[in-house]
This record gives structure tokens, C-alpha cells and sequence, in this order.
């Protein structure tokens, strides 16, 4: 950014460094904890010139959206951060991410999508978005344009998930086990669901389908306190190993990950468990290596198995499902984003590639104030 | 074509269940879920017009307008698109909207695009008896069921061989989970049997009092449906009859009992005083 040329019309602007920009070992130096934040936004909240700022700050990036009315303002505030993380300003312009005008709006529409997520169209970043945007509100350091960029990202970032797959699908190996079972038995509430194993793989499906509102959860392992351990955090019953052949039948869905060598789910005891229960089907996970289930299970009518290759080849399908539509949902984007400008009639000070509205402006020096007169309500 | 003819609101029909088996196709084949509430409408409005058409060939034939092949189509389509807007919203059940409207649209257009189904009318083919006609519509009726049940089970079957096969992403993202589908249907097998029962027993009561009306071949084709509905229906209720073995079953004995029709309309026996009609516009 360059700040040689005196500019008195503010501009709309968004600096910060992101996971795209910025290898972990930065991001980890940038980011800013809630005691850094406090003292960060007392000190920006004071710089002249700049008229409205939100913080996105997540485990991903750092971002700030503001109104400034030159680029020495904008300097500013990267100096302040940067004291804020005690780091020299040039490790921050060699990762630093900044863009204005229209093409801010386009990366933050972009940012609340999903498209700009590590995990593609993942919906945890639309939340912290608003929340970034909720806090600026109480803060008070969001004006007019501020106010109707975010409000109209957010129209347009719902607009790309539900007018395109971004989102379909999941695309990680644990969260496509525990939304399988969906598939055959639609609500999982009253689903019964054993764990065989006690491990850390164990823990977390527990936690995962606890998450999806399971509520009947029983944990085997050949090690019985393990398992009655695992049962007491998670408010689940305890089975003896051995037990299982006999209680199979009991259960709709069995996630398997012993460390057995050879398979513990044998076809025998599936096929007996299923003639007890012959019109519901039974639902294997394994996430065991060696497979814990035998592979005949699979060809019996009513027993559906799923193996560590299948949920990583449908986590794959998906993620490359939405691939497929990042072009569609960037053109929308873009659409969208060059219409919220207009909207805003606010010139692009700096960018070349952007023509600046004639006729009206929003945001000039006269008319909004500083954050610190408008965070003390004057 | 006049708006006055049933066959005008019956060809509007036909369009609007097109209408609805075109955007299912669309959505599907772009990978989207089409809208559900669309869909709903479409068939609301499909439904209306079909309504409209049967109670003008009704008002014509002076009763239920089973008396051919055209008209029992028309029937049983409508019939299992009043079970859709029964239960569809009900059970919420993702493409069942779209089946029925494909069912419909193939109902509807393969009765009104063959004009020697509906070249002959019959006129009180139930001779004003009250009784032989609601036995009639409660059969056509349990066909409807029957039908959705078929629709139903195709979606089981589609559902139960992408989750074998691993293929879950495109239009098999789409279809509702393989157990909401076998309690729906077995829920429409039980209800289809029990109408179709309810059906024969209405008729029986008019043929013990003279049996010489008895249509031999009818009753048996129609009772064979009906046992071999039954059978499945026990054999299901027993869990000697897997949910995927009954979603063939049920497919299997729709068309069976769809092809029995044509026979059963062929060999009907005419009632004393109903009057057969060649009409101009079915040629």
C-alpha cells in the first residue's frame, strides 16, 4: 500500500494475513488473544482518520475491515498491530493480505461463503463473521458503510450457499462416519450406538454422535475399566467384550477401532444378530486398521459396512463435489460484490481497475466521525 | 379444444405433472434438491385439474368414471397423487414428489395419447347401484395406493443399492433415508391391503345375492392381488420378508396388477341398463 500521495477520500479497505497468505508459525505470532485484542482496539479506537473498523479474528486469519480516510491511516494500524503481536512491520507486509473498494467486499462476501476457508464451504466462518461484526456494533465502531457492507456480505455469502454445493457434503473422514448413519436412519436420537474400543478414536466418535443428538451410547473394549471409564465421561453404559456377539442385535450402529490383529465383527455373529432383528439394518463404521469387521458382513442384505478407504474416498468425492463449484460461487461473488459498491457509491481511491462513482460519497471527512468520537458517542 | 370436454382439463393435467418430472429432472441432473414446496404446488395444481376433468367425465357417464382404459388410468393416478397430498407432507419424504409427478405425467399421458382406450364410453356401468360403485372406486383407490407404495419402494431400492455401493454424492445425496422409506411403505402396504379388503368385501355382499353377475375372471384377478398384497404384508410383519425383498415384491405386483386391468376392464360383464358410447373424440 502506498501512502506517499495525500488522499481526503476515505476508503474502504481490508489488510490483515490469512492461512493463504501466511504459513502457521506467522499466524501463530499474529494472532491476537483476548488480552492483545483489548488493548489493540483501545489503542485503534484512537487513531485519527479512521472512521470504522472490524476485526475478524479467528485461528485462521486476522482481518481488519475499515473506513480510512487516507493510507497513512491505514499504516497506522498496521504499526499498532503489529506493537500489539511484538512484531516488526515487515514481517507483516511480507505475508499481509489487503485489498479495497469492491474487491473487499468481494473478499469478505468471499470469507463469510466459505470460499476462503481451509476446509472449502465449511459454515463455522459465517458465525464468526457475524460475531466479528456483532462486536464491532457494540464497540461501536461500525458506521454506514461499514454497516450495509457486512449486512449485504451476509445476504450474498447465503446467497452462494444455498445457489450453490459448496457446502454439500462433508469433507472430513470423522465428520462423514457420523453423518453416514443419517443416510439409513434419518434422526439419530433414538439410534443405539456401540463403541468397540476405548481409544482416543473411540472418544472422539462418542463425542461426535453425542454432538448429533445420539442418546442411547455403549462402549465395549477388551479392556473392561477402559470402557467403563470412556461410559462414566460420556454418561454412556458399559459392555464386557465378550458380551458383544450376544447384545449385537441390541444395537443400530457399531463404530469399530480396536487394535485387534485380526477382525472381532465376525460374519457369523452378524448374520445371528440379524435374525433377531431382521427387518432393521445394522450399521458398521470401521475405523480399525487391521479392519475389525470381517469383509463377508458387508454382502448380508441388511448390514451396511463402511471401512477407513470408504469414508476417505466419499470425504474426497465431496470435497472435489465442491471444488467443482468454487468457479460458479466466485462469479457470484464477484457479482455481488461489484453491486454492493455501486450501492455505496463510495470511489475507489487507490485502485486502478475500479472506476470511482461520480456525483456522491459516502463517508467524507466531514461527515463521519472517528471512532473514538463515535465510540464515546459524540 | 373446448374448456368444457374433461379431456382439455385432463390434458392440463398432464402438463402441470410434466411440468413438475421436467424441474425433478433438472434439479437432479444439476445435482440440486429441487424445491420441495414447488414441487408440492405443482402437483397441487396437476391434481385440481384432474379433478375437474374426472367430475366432467363423471357428470358424462353418470358415476365413477371407470367404464375403460383411459378412465381407469386417469383414476389411478389421481388416486395416488391424493395419497401425495395426503401424506408428502406429512412424511416429508425428499423425490416423492417428483416420482408421483413422474407417475402421473406417465399415467396421464400414455392413457390420453392412445385414443382407442377412450373410444368407448359406458354410460351406469354400475346400473345406479351405489354399493358396486363404491366397491369400484375403493379398489381403483387401493391401485392408487399400490402405485405410491411402488413409488416408494423404488426410492428403498435406489437408497438401499447406493448405500451398498458406496455412492452417495449427485442425485443419491437427494434420497430420504433407507428406514423412513420402509415404514412408509410398509405403512401404505398395510393401508393399500386393507382398502382393497374393504374393497371385495362391498362387492361380495352384491355377488352372494346373485351370482350369476360374478365375473369370473375379475374376481379372481382381483383377489389374487389382493391375497398376494396380503401375503407380502405378512410375511413382512413376521420378518420372513426382508425390506429389500419387499420393495421388489411391491414393485413386481403394481405391475402385475396394472397390466391386470386391461383384462379384467375387457371381460366385464355389462350392467342391465348401462349404454356403451363410441365417442367422436376418442377416435
Amino acid at each position: 500500500m502506498s501512502s506517499s500521495t495525500p488522499d481526503t477520500t476515505p476508503s474502504l479497505f481490508v489488510i490483515g494475513a490469512n492461512h493463504h497468505t501466511a504459513p502457521l508459525e506467522v499466524r501463530e505470532k499474529l494472532a491476537l488473544t483476548a488480552d492483545r485484542m483489548a488493548a489493540f482496539q483501545a489503542v485503534v479506537e484512537r487513531i485519527k482518520g479512521l472512521h470504522e473498523l472490524t476485526v475478524l479474528n479467528t485461528c485462521n486469519r486476522v482481518e481488519f475491515y475499515g473506513v480510512a480516510e487516507n493510507p497513512a491511516v491505514i499504516d497506522r494500524l498496521q504499526a499498532e498491530f503489529c506493537a500489539a503481536c511484538s512484531l516488526p512491520t515487515t514481517l507483516l507486509a511480507e505475508v499481509r493480505l489487503y485489498a479495497e473498494g469492491s474487491e473487499a467486499i468481494a473478499h469478505l462476501v468471499a470469507v463469510a461463503s466459505g470460499l476462503e476457508s481451509q476446509m472449502l464451504g465449511e459454515n463455522e466462518i459465517f458465525g464468526q463473521v457475524k460475531t466479528a461484526y456483532q462486536t464491532a456494533q457494540d464497540r461501536k465502531t461500525v458506521g454506514p458503510v461499514l454497516n450495509r457492507v457486512f449486512q449485504k456480505a451476509f445476504q450474498g455469502a447465503k446467497y452462494v450457499r444455498t445457489h450453490t454445493a459448496i457446502t454439500v457434503g462433508q469433507v472430513s473422514v470423522a465428520n462423514v462416519a457420523v453423518d453416514l448413519p443419517l443416510n439409513i436412519f434419518g434422526d439419530l436420537r433414538n439410534a443405539r450406538v456401540l463403541l468397540l474400543g476405548a481409544g482416543d478414536i473411540g472418544e472422539k466418535t462418542a463425542v461426535a454422535f453425542q454432538s448429533r443428538g445420539v442418546e442411547s451410547l455403549t462402549v465395549a473394549s477388551s479392556t473392561l475399566a477402559k470402557a467403563m471409564e470412556l461410559a462414566t465421561r460420556y454418561n454412556a453404559a458399559a459392555l464386557p467384550f465378550e458380551h458383544v456377539p450376544v447384545h449385537l442385535h441390541e444395537f443400530d450402529i457399531v463404530v469399530c477401532s480396536t487394535a485387534a490383529p485380526t477382525a472381532v465383527v465376525t460374519h457369523f455373529a452378524v448374520t445371528t444378530a440379524l435374525r433377531r432383528r431382521p427387518s432393521q439394518p445394522l450399521f458398521f463404521i470401521d475405523l480399525a486398521l487391521p479392519r475389525d469387521v470381517e469383509p463377508e458382513v458387508a454382502k448380508l442384505e441388511n448390514a451396511f459396512v463402511y471401512n477407513l478407504d470408504d469414508l476417505a474416498r466419499i470425504a474426497e468425492d465431496n470435497r472435489a463435489a465442491r471444488e467443482a463449484e468454487v468457479n460458479k460461487a466466485r462469479s457470484i461473488v464477484s457479482e455481488r460484490a461489484q453491486a454492493i459498491w455501486r450501492q455505496l457509491a463510495l470511489p475507489s481511491s487507490r485502485t486502478s481497475d475500479q472506476t470511482a462513482l461520480p456525483g456522491r460519497t459516502l463517508g467524507t471527512p466531514s461527515s463521519v466521525s472517528d471512532l473514538s468520537s463515535r465510540a464515546t458517542g459524540a | 379444444m373446448p374448456i368444457t370436454t374433461d379431456r382439455f382439463w385432463l390434458w392440463l393435467a398432464a402438463a402441470c405433472y410434466l411440468t413438475g418430472l421436467l424441474l425433478g429432472t433438472i434439479a437432479i441432473l444439476r445435482k440440486r434438491q429441487h424445491s420441495r414446496g414447488l414441487m408440492y404446488l405443482i402437483v397441487v395444481a396437476g391434481y385440481s385439474f384432474q379433478t375437474a376433468g374426472l367430475y366432467l367425465r363423471g357428470m358424462e357417464v353418470r358415476g365413477c368414471p371407470l367404464g375403460n382404459h383411459f378412465e381407469i388410468l386417469q383414476f389411478t393416478g389421481w388416486s395416488a397423487t391424493t395419497l401425495y397430498l395426503l401424506i408428502g407432507a406429512t412424511f416429508r419424504v425428499s423425490l416423492l414428489g417428483y416420482f408421483t409427478s413422474a407417475l402421473s405425467a406417465a399415467l396421464a399421458v400414455v392413457s390420453l395419447s392412445v385414443p382407442m382406450w377412450d373410444a368407448t364410453r359406458r354410460v351406469g356401468i354400475f346400473g345406479g347401484n351405489a354399493w358396486i360403485e363404491f366397491h369400484a372406486a375403493l379398489a381403483l383407490f387401493s391401485y392408487g395406493v399400490f402405485a405410491l407404495l411402488a413409488l416408494t419402494s423404488i426410492l428403498f431400492l435406489l437408497r438401499h443399492s447406493s448405500l451398498k455401493n458406496k455412492r452417495l454424492n449427485g442425485a443419491f445425496a437427494f434420497l430420504p433415508p433407507i428406514v423412513d422409506l420402509d415404514h412408509i411403505s410398509l405403512r401404505l402396504l398395510i393401508a393399500g391391503v386393507l382398502l382393497l379388503a374393504a374393497s371385495l368385501v362391498v362387492g361380495s355382499v352384491w355377488w352372494l345375492r346373485d351370482l350369476h353377475v360374478v365375473n369370473v375372471s375379475k374376481i379372481t384377478v382381483t383377489a389374487g392381488i389382493w391375497v398376494a398384497y396380503a401375503l407380502a404384508l405378512t410375511l413382512r410383519l413376521r420378518g420372513v420378508l426382508l425390506p429389500k425383498r419387499l420393495a421388489w415384491v411391491c414393485v413386481t405386483l403394481f405391475a402385475a396388477a396394472l397390466l391386470s386391468l386391461g383384462p379384467v376392464d375387457a371381460s366385464r360383464n355389462p350392467a342391465p341398463n348401462s349404454k356403451t358410447i363410441v365417442s367422436v373424440r376418442g377416435k
